[in-house]
């Protein structure tokens, strides 16, 4: 049986074709696409909140998507275990639901920032991460106005001792620079996860870095590791 | 009866479009500007027969118009009268 990857759609995603695009690209793999509206998420493996910007990112990003119907399964899913990833405006709506610590805010240049980036995988043994080497350089493309990563100092020194920092932006030298971080982000922090793994978000975009013809196929290496995961969490369970 | 709400970033967030409007205001002839703080300010208006508004408004003003990770929010009754 095919695993089942759930592409949330909410009014203003607009990377939720590049997801399925990308997902169906895998062998033994079915995405589908589901409305915000819906109240389940039973019978999909793993989860993505596309990119885009859900109710045009009215009052803050991601701030009223929290709320859709389907946020309430995503909340459950994840206590349970599921892998969810949310990338771009799905990494805010992860943060602004509390799924994740910290927030994203208007990048410190204040324009929106359209380009490839280098960022450097700090923990390889993550669901998300465990198909590559830690210190792997990802090539993946970012594209977003509010992307700077911010934490209060707590938050953001738990977020180093329980290595739940998986993606900084690094420069040719695969250092973390200040000249590398596109949108100020703290510690030029790409993509973090929660304390039990399972829930990862990220600004970068894997979706959009899946085949070398359009600049970049290193986003497959972070599906192909939710892929395994998916595939070791259904052996267990059988 | 009308509720005010004033959202502003917390003093640790950047606020990179106060910095830019501070930036203007000094070029504009006012050097002695030191700092610029932009937010939100919502004006809701409420049935005033239901009860118990405005902890509910409170309520509300942590989960959905401010995030409490970035943002401070002010909430104001005023009655019409």
């Amino acid at each position: 049986m095919p695993q089942r990857f759930a592409v949330v759609q909410f009014p203003g995603s607009n990377c939720d074709q590049d997801c399925v695009a990308a997902l169906n690209s895998f062998a033994g793999v079915t995405a589908d696409y589901v409305w915000h509206q819906e109240k389940s998420l039973a019978g999909y493996d793993a989860i993505i909140l596309p990119g885009g910007f859900s109710y045009g990112d009215y009052l803050r990003c991601g701030a009223i998507a929290r709320f859709s119907p389907i946020m309430a399964a995503v909340i459950n899913d994840a206590a349970a275990g599921k892998l969810v990833l949310g990338t771009c405006n799905g990494f805010q709506i992860l943060c602004e639901a509390g799924l994740l610590p910290g927030a994203l805010v208007r990048n410190r240049s204040q324009h929106f920032v359209c380009e490839i980036v280098r960022t450097r995988l700090e923990v390889a043994d993550s669901p998300f991460t465990h198909g590559c080497g830690e210190g792997t350089i990802l090539r993946l493309p970012i594209a977003h106005g509010e992307g700077c990563f911010f934490a209060d100092e707590i938050t953001l020194r738990q977020l180093n001792e329980n290595r739940q920092v998986i993606l900084r932006y690094v420069d040719e030298n695969g250092e973390p620079t200040p000249a590398a971080n596109p949108n100020g982000s703290l510690e030029n922090i790409a993509g973090i996860c929660n304390r039990e793994r399972n829930v990862f978000g990220l600004m970068p975009h894997p979706d959009r870095a899946c085949d070398e013809r359009l600049g970049s196929g290193d986003g497959r290496r972070i599906f192909e590791s939710m892929i395994q995961t998916v595939a070791a969490q259904r052996a267990a369970a059988a | 009866m009308k509720a005010k709400v004033i959202v502003t970033p917390k003093a640790a967030v950047l606020d990179p479009q106060g910095a830019a409007v501070r930036d203007a205001m000094q070029h504009l002839g006012m050097p002695e500007v030191q700092s610029v703080r932009i937010g939100k300010y919502l004006e809701i208006e409420v049935d005033e027969n239901s009860g118990g508004v405005e902890e509910r408004l409170h309520s509300l003003c942590r989960d959905l118009l401010s995030n409490p990770v970035i943002e401070d929010y002010r909430l104001e009754m005023v009655n019409h009268a």
